[in-house]
């Protein structure tokens, strides 16, 4: 007889709800990195697949930088209420009013996250922290595990991890130490829209095309703010473009667009030159090796 | 560097996945012809090529180094050198592609071994100027030994033996000679020139001698394994979803199908029950199918927990329940494993303590090591002989003491 054959979105998906499950299995305090961007939302579907008829077993984490979307806190929060999820939120603005943290010239605040996040993980004694890092993002994070372990700094070694064999995902941990998990490490990005489309997951209208007030710097539409645009010589006009990813707005780029449905952003990205963080992250361009300073420190 | 837009198709939600892990020495080019392979099948987008263009320009060299595009960390782009384990991803109009690119330089075995677990094809990387070496051997047993169904010899660097028929087949025949002591049932030969794009992405007219694929048509083209349908049903629980009165019995689907009627087997209790009902993530099902994510319900409320097997069939299909474990292992970290060592084993979504009886009279296995082993466990483990089932037939050594990953196992019944 023949076997039905599974499409590579089921694949992924029963791969991915197979890590869900692992990691409710075997820790004790589990937390789903939230921040509003399609990779966190399409985590949080899998989860809720994962363990329905019952409620996900996790609470949701954010990382605000204070320089948020006003449309991606407004998803987040409508999220957190409709599934009646906990939601802890680390604050950046916090950080920096309470002087532990000190603002960057640039006004960049992607890389002032990591010291909010990994406090709150060891305030909160999380022992399983899921991120929604796909590993076809960057170089870095090509050598990344599905279960990562993080010592009690949050500190990533590459040259230290743990073999990945089979589906055999190895979680135990020393007190104080966590586990980094990435249940969509062998999604691409147009995995994830594909699925976003099929599964009919809504989204924050930053992802669509939409009228904008930007302006240009390094090749990039950056929205003005008090974070330090625009400067001299660079002027604010209003423009149609999208956001390929979500993050802090002094530093994530928007692209020039007239996508406004799932199936015409598809169509734009399965044809785009460019990879997702090259067209819309600044900070990742600060050096060859950003990214994997980043992780090494305790960022996701 | 061209920003037009690619000419490649990109694949449809129904297309299929080739899992394929690279294998090769030192400098035998490995990282040139994954670059290769990535940057002549247009899946390095203008922003990455652009990374390397600047970086390669930075150093000198006058041409890019296509083995940029994957030596990602800071220490491997300054040493010239892979560190662990890479998975890549790319696609064509054919298929979808997860690369395990597995290092030939720090502790290749064990990396080898990690790549190939989940691989379906390997490519074991030959330099035509040395030939088949120890390494070679090497990365052609671990092959063997972890069952990949498909092995692929490539012969690199043909431009430098001047795409000599005589020297490819000089080197097929000597591999082919140890191909099966070593337990390899077949494997495909290409020669290829990683460094001038020689049969890699596009045939080339430099061998008109060779007839065969480019070494990407062979991977758009093998056949991907699909299972039986009519296999017995493995089903390890992973956690039980308890809504009400009701418990879902939770997990992924290892083998073969589960029905509603079907009867089941519980193990290790050996207690008997009927599925009831299957839901394939929050949808009722009939059946559902390996390896699906699922969760069923059975007619009698049992005591059935995470770590126990469901599994359906005749006696004689059974999983072998036995506390003590045969295995071929590969040891994987650099603290040796010694007889009498306690260890924690891992086998599907079971932890049970064990302790190492024997080591193929060996007194001890150190890092990268393969060998065969005898382990006593303190609870029974339903176990499947890893040629017949690789996910129900593996397991991992844990260290007690600080949750290392020690070594990798492979259940050997007969």
């Amino acid at each position: 007889m023949t076997v039905p054959t599974l499409s590579h979105l089921d694949a992924l998906e029963s791969e991915a709800v197979h890590v869900f499950r692992e990691v409710a299995g075997e820790f004790e305090r589990p937390v789903i990195l939230f921040s509003g961007g399609k990779d966190s939302i399409v985590m949080l579907h899998l989860a809720l697949k994962a363990f329905t008829p019952a409620p996900v077993p996790f609470s949701l984490l954010h990382v605000d930088t204070g320089h948020n979307f006003p449309e991606v806190l407004e998803y987040r929060d409508r999220t957190v209420a409709r599934h009646s999820l906990r939601l802890h939120v680390a604050s950046v603005q916090d950080h920096i009013d309470r002087g532990v943290l000190r603002e960057r010239p640039d006004g960049t605040r992607n890389p002032l996250q990591t010291v909010p996040l990994t406090e709150r993980i060891q305030a909160e004694k999380f022992d399983a922290v899921f991120g929604g890092g796909r590993r076809d993002e960057e170089k870095a994070r090509a050598k990344e595990r599905v279960f990562s372990l993080r010592d009690e700094f949050s500190q990533w070694d590459p040259r230290r991890q743990r073999p990945e064999l089979w589906n055999l995902y190895n979680g135990r941990h020393a007190p104080g130490e966590h586990v980094r998990v990435f249940p969509l490490s062998n999604w691409t990005e147009l995995d994830v829209w594909q699925y976003i489309a099929r599964e009919g997951i809504e989204l924050p209208e930053i992802y669509f095309a939409h009228h904008r007030e930007v302006f240009r710097r390094a090749g990039m539409w950056l929205t003005a703010g008090e974070w330090g645009g625009p400067k001299d010589g660079e002027t604010v006009e209003k423009r149609q473009v999208r956001y390929r990813t979500v993050g802090d707005m002094s530093c994530t780029g928007a692209v020039d667009s007239d996508a406004t449905t799932l199936d015409a952003v598809i169509t734009e990205i399965a044809a785009s030159r460019l990879t997702e963080r090259g067209a819309t992250r600044a900070d990742d361009k600060m050096s060859e090796a950003a990214m994997e300073d980043r992780k090494r420190e305790g960022y996701f | 560097m061209s920003t037009s837009t690619s000419t490649v198709e990109r694949p449809s939600a129904t297309i299929d996945t080739l899992r394929f892990a690279t294998a090769g020495s030192v400098d035998d080019g490995k990282s040139t012809l994954v670059g290769r392979l990535l940057h002549d099948s247009k899946s390095v987008l203008t922003d990455q090529m652009e990374a390397v263009e600047r970086f390669s320009a930075d150093r000198g060299q006058d041409a890019p180094d296509l083995a940029l595009l994957t030596d990602g960390l800071r220490a491997e782009r300054e040493q010239g050198i892979t560190i662990d384990v890479a998975y890549r991803y790319f696609a064509t109009a054919r298929r979808r592609f997860i690369l395990a690119d597995t290092p030939g330089h720090v502790q290749y075995t064990r990396n080898m071994v990690t790549g190939a677990s989940t691989a379906e094809l390997a490519i074991v990387l030959v330099d035509a100027r040395n030939g088949v070496v120890e390494q070679t051997l090497r990365h052609a047993a671990v092959a063997a030994l972890l069952r990949v169904p498909h092995v692929v010899l490539s012969v690199n660097k043909m431009d430098l033996v001047g795409y000599e028929e005589k020297e490819f087949r000089r080197i097929v025949e000597d591999f082919a000679r140890h191909a099966d002591e070593l337990g390899l049932p077949g494997f495909t030969s290409i020669p290829v020139s990683a460094l001038a794009g020689d049969n890699v992405v596009e045939r080339s007219a430099r061998m008109d001698w060779y007839d065969g694929p480019a070494l990407l048509e062979f991977l758009e083209t093998v056949p991907v394994g699909v299972e039986a349908a009519d296999a017995p049903a493995r089903f390890p629980v992973q956690y039980v979803i308890r809504h009400g009165e009701v418990r879902h019995y939770a997990g992924q689907l290892v083998s073969g199908a589960l029905r509603v009627g079907d009867r089941v087997t519980v193990h290790p209790s050996g207690e008997t029950s009927e599925i009831t009902g299957i839901d394939v993530l929050g949808e009722a099902a009939e059946a559902a199918y390996a390896p699906r994510s699922i969760s069923v319900r059975l007619a009698d409320q049992r005591d059935v927990s995470r770590g126990d097997m469901i599994t359906t069939g005749a006696a004689d299909t059974a999983p072998s329940l036995t506390r003590d474990v045969r295995a071929a292992v590969c040891h994987l970290a650099e603290r040796p494993l010694r007889v009498g060592d306690r260890v924690l084993l891992r086998h599907t979504t079971r932890t049970v303590q064990a302790i190492v009886r024997e080591l193929g009279g060996f007194p001890e296995l150190t890092t990268n090591d393969l060998g065969r082993i005898v382990l006593r466990t303190a609870e029974p483990l339903a176990l499947d002989d890893y040629a017949a089932v690789r996910r129900t037939g593996a397991f991992i050594l844990v260290d007690p003491a600080d949750g290392a990953t020690l070594t990798a196992g492979m259940v050997e019944l007969r």
